[in-house]
């Protein structure tokens, strides 16, 4: 498998606080990547540099390099809305616009300049389709998106992402803020989801990383201390502090 | 890429000057104030002007001298707040404490009405009120009088005096008043001694908010104060800064036009210097 | 058991409060009541149908309806776009955040300037260097400066309301900044404009002394357009007119319990909003 997504030396400064050091990783396609850490380590914010997301924060000093597909992300010439077009991303909370159902999804496509209500009805139904929620929604697809469970707003949302065509799908504790039953559903999702995307997760939750992710990597104040295939990380970990984090000795 | 690149900036340029816009409008007023004011200040001397006794713009030999005009819009301001602020305070604390949900529902629908009539209604209401019953109770020849407008006046600052504190009282955290009865303290005790003192930056805003309305009036205080240039008395007609401006500018010309933009520069001076004093106070309620 | 000094100083504070919240609304009451009672009866159609006329010596307000309709319309039509925009500068656009607090000191700044103030710089802006003359839209265009700040300040506190992740579930999907803004961020500050319309109205309809010498007295019928190029009195001014120049105090009321209807109205559309916009976010 090739590596789709790299970090070179990566470094980030809210002001003057420095919340990433020195990350170096490289994620490979179609597989799921999870970041697991305690609150605070920044997993979170190492996701969102992925597709540029902390350019929104205006405070935000970045260092380093983000390569996907071999181009450096932060290059001046790259143009930030079609790289987030490509790197979509799904909330920790589920943010379905307080739009129709259909117009959630179509939201994207039209964003990019896609017109045709023919083209966007197969676009909404086949998102809908792989984010399994189509047999949901089908009746009630002009119905207000907000009426929707939690757990069917972030299935929607994850729907909504998926149809701008995305080649990676940024989770941010995707489950976070649901029930059981939902949160094992986007698990099921998400695992048959990679087969066409690549994903990457951040979680709380470590039974989520070892159910889901083939590739893990543990954040600690910062810095990328352990990175490696799931099993062997969670079996056998070779930081003294990866193996105190995953045994419940702190976070 | 690059065209979207180029519309995105060109849109946020648009909406940078709307942004600028209320700062242009402050430049502007101010600007034109200042130059259209001075003029008349440097011919007339600007201690005769400040100081000057004697208004007679259209005199043989006229003068210009506007301070009776200074001192009645002060004295007419802290008559107004003498008067109105008590009422409203006490009103003020009544409601967010102590009134039944469907009183301060009424009051509140009232004292946004007060708020909402126009300052003409109130000033033929007190003309035709308020100011023949001042001279028959007080036994003077003619009722329009700086005693009249400071009612009027005392009136019309009531609904921000009311608004704006009854907002500080209810914004004490509830613990502050919970600590205080379990001590021992009645409810009114309580409001008195621990929700008032807490709110005072905000009650001092209201306070501040109603010097700025109050000096600021024209229309009302025009048709109640008989407009005649004297020096400040309880019951003689007077004229104040903003009416002094009102009843002269549509057949004024020359200097004494002038001298009106002068006056309206000094109002300007004192609005500026209750909104320093007003945003002092309500930054120290934010904190 | 409390003390006498307690119960005195209880009862005094009770006693007070009772008395200044009694005065309070005793004042409104009278108010509304006094108002209605001499200007109702004035009210006739033929008195809010025609225009004043010396050869009849009859009385009409029609031509200061329309001036005053006509002035609110051409300064909703400016201040909306202007107030709305510089509030979407201020919550969307701006970083530095010095610049935004001289932004809003100058917001604050301008809604405490008396309307004299305005309409005197009004006319020397507008009727003068501008050459508008004493017109309707010299008067709208002073009105314009006077509501900015309120028609701001409701859209910024509605857009304050509208979730971050709303903006950022846009900004993931690759959406640019102002199509973000257009398609989530200003159909959330509807309320806000609405509000601010009906605090804008209620100002314009009670506003005289700026008007005075920026839009003038005239009693002319006139169109639209042609009324905003020619002087005209609003009602306020109208009724200025009317009880302290011409003693016609019939009319004067007609004309304080029409502002008075209109001003209960807009009280009550507005606390209407505010509920239905509540309710709706409830859900």
């Amino acid at each position: 498998m090739s590596d789709i997504m790299t970090a070179k030396d990566l470094n980030l400064w809210y002001d003057k606080t420095q919340a990433l050091k020195n990350v170096n990783i490289r994620i490979p396609e179609n597989s799921i990547t999870a970041f697991i850490g305690p609150s605070g380590c920044g997993k979170s914010t190492f996701l969102k540099t992925l597709n540029r997301m902390n350019d929104l924060i205006p405070t935000v000093k970045i260092t380093g390099e983000v390569c996907y597909n071999g181009q450096n992300i932060y290059d001046g010439s790259v143009d930030v809305n079609e790289l987030r077009r490509e790197i979509g991303m799904v909330f920790q909370k589920p943010n379905p616009f307080p739009m129709s159902i259909y117009d959630n999804i179509a939201y994207g496509p039209r964003t990019h300049g896609i017109k045709s209500k023919v083209k966007l009805d197969e676009i909404v139904e086949q998102s809908l389709r792989d984010a399994a929620i189509w047999d949901e929604v089908k009746d009630r697809l002009k119905k207000n998106a907000l009426g929707m469970s939690g757990g069917q707003q972030q299935r929607l949302c994850i729907a909504r992402a998926l149809a701008v065509k995305p080649k990676i799908l940024l989770m941010d504790e995707p489950t976070s803020a649901l029930d059981p039953i939902s949160t094992s559903r986007i698990e099921e999702l998400a695992i048959e989801l990679k087969k066409n995307y690549t994903i990457v997760v951040v979680t709380h939750n470590m039974q989520q990383a070892v159910r889901i992710s083939d590739n893990t990597a543990f954040f600690l104040l910062g810095e990328l201390i352990e990175y490696g295939e799931t099993e062997k990380l969670f079996s056998q970990p070779l930081d003294k502090r990866t193996e105190d984090y995953i045994t419940g000795r702190f976070g | 890429m690059k065209k979207n690149k180029m519309i995105e900036r060109a849109i946020h340029g648009v909406f940078l000057i709307l942004g600028l816009l209320t700062v242009g409008c402050v430049l502007l007023i101010t600007i034109y104030l200042v130059i259209s004011g001075i003029p008349a200040i440097t011919k007339i001397g600007l201690f005769d002007f400040l100081f000057g006794t004697k208004w007679a713009s259209t005199a043989d030999t006229p003068s210009y001298g506007i301070l009776p005009f200074i001192l009645t819009s002060v004295y007419g301001t802290a008559g107004a707040i003498l008067i109105g602020v008590p009422i409203g305070f006490f009103t003020a604390v009544y409601l967010s404490k102590l009134a039944d949900p469907k009183v301060k529902a009424f009051m509140e629908g009232a004292v946004s009405l007060l708020a909402g009539i126009p300052s003409v209604v109130y000033g033929l209401v007190g003309m035709l009120v308020l100011v023949p019953a001042v001279r028959e109770i007080f036994d003077i020849p003619d009722g329009a009088s700086l005693f009249s407008a400071i009612i009027v006046l005392a009136i019309m600052i009531l609904p921000s005096i009311i608004k704006v504190s009854m907002t500080a009282i209810e914004a004490v955290p509830k613990e502050y008043e919970d600590a205080s009865l379990a001590l021992g303290a009645t409810p009114v005790e309580t409001y008195f001694r621990v929700s008032v003192p807490a709110a005072k930056s905000g009650i001092a805003a209201a306070v501040v908010l109603g010097v700025g309305r109050a000096i600021g009036e024209a229309m009302a205080v025009m048709m109640v104060s008989g407009n005649v240039p004297n020096m400040p008395s309880l019951f003689q007609s007077v004229r104040f800064l903003t009416t002094a401006v009102a009843s002269e500018m549509s057949y004024s010309s020359g200097l004494q036009q002038q001298a009106l933009f002068s006056i309206a520069l000094v109002l300007f001076l004192f609005i500026m210097l209750i909104n320093a004093t007003l945003n002092f106070f309500l930054k120290k309620e934010k904190d | 058991m409390l003390s006498k000094k307690r119960k005195a100083y209880i009862g005094t504070m009770k006693t007070v409060m009772y008395i200044s919240t009694g005065l309070t609304a005793m004042l409104v009451i009278f108010l509304v009541a006094y108002v209605f009672i001499k200007g109702i009866p004035h009210i006739s159609w033929e008195l809010l149908s025609t225009k004043p006329s010396y050869i009849s010596g009859k009385t009409g307000i029609l031509p200061d309806i329309l001036n005053t309709l006509y002035i609110v319309i051409a300064t909703l039509v400016f201040v909306i776009p202007l107030g709305v925009g510089a509030a979407i500068y201020l919550t969307e656009y701006a970083k530095n955040k010095r610049l935004v607090s001289v932004i809003e000191y100058a917001a604050e700044t301008l809604s405490g300037i008396p309307s004299i103030i305005y309409g005197l710089v009004g006319m020397l802006f507008f009727c003068q260097f501008l050459g508008f003359k004493t017109s309707l839209l010299a008067g709208s265009l002073t009105l314009v400066i006077m509501n900015l700040p309120t028609v701001m300040r409701t859209t910024q506190e509605s857009l304050k309301t509208v979730p971050q992740s709303y903006r950022d579930g846009a900004f993931g999907l690759g959406a640019g900044k102002w199509r973000v803004i257009r398609t989530v961020v200003l159909p959330g500050c509807v309320n806000g404009v609405i509000t601010g319309c009906i605090l804008s109205i209620g100002r314009i309809l009670g506003e005289s002394a700026a008007l005075l010498f920026t839009a003038g007295f005239a009693h002319a019928l006139n169109g639209f357009f042609e009324g905003l190029t020619s002087p005209g009195a609003s009602l306020t001014v109208a009724l200025y007119v009317y009880a302290k120049e011409q003693g016609e105090f019939g009319v004067a009321f007609a004309i304080a319990a029409i502002l008075m209807i209109l001003t209960l109205l807009i009280n009550f559309s507005a606390t209407l909003v505010s509920r239905y916009f509540a309710k709706k976010r409830e859900l």
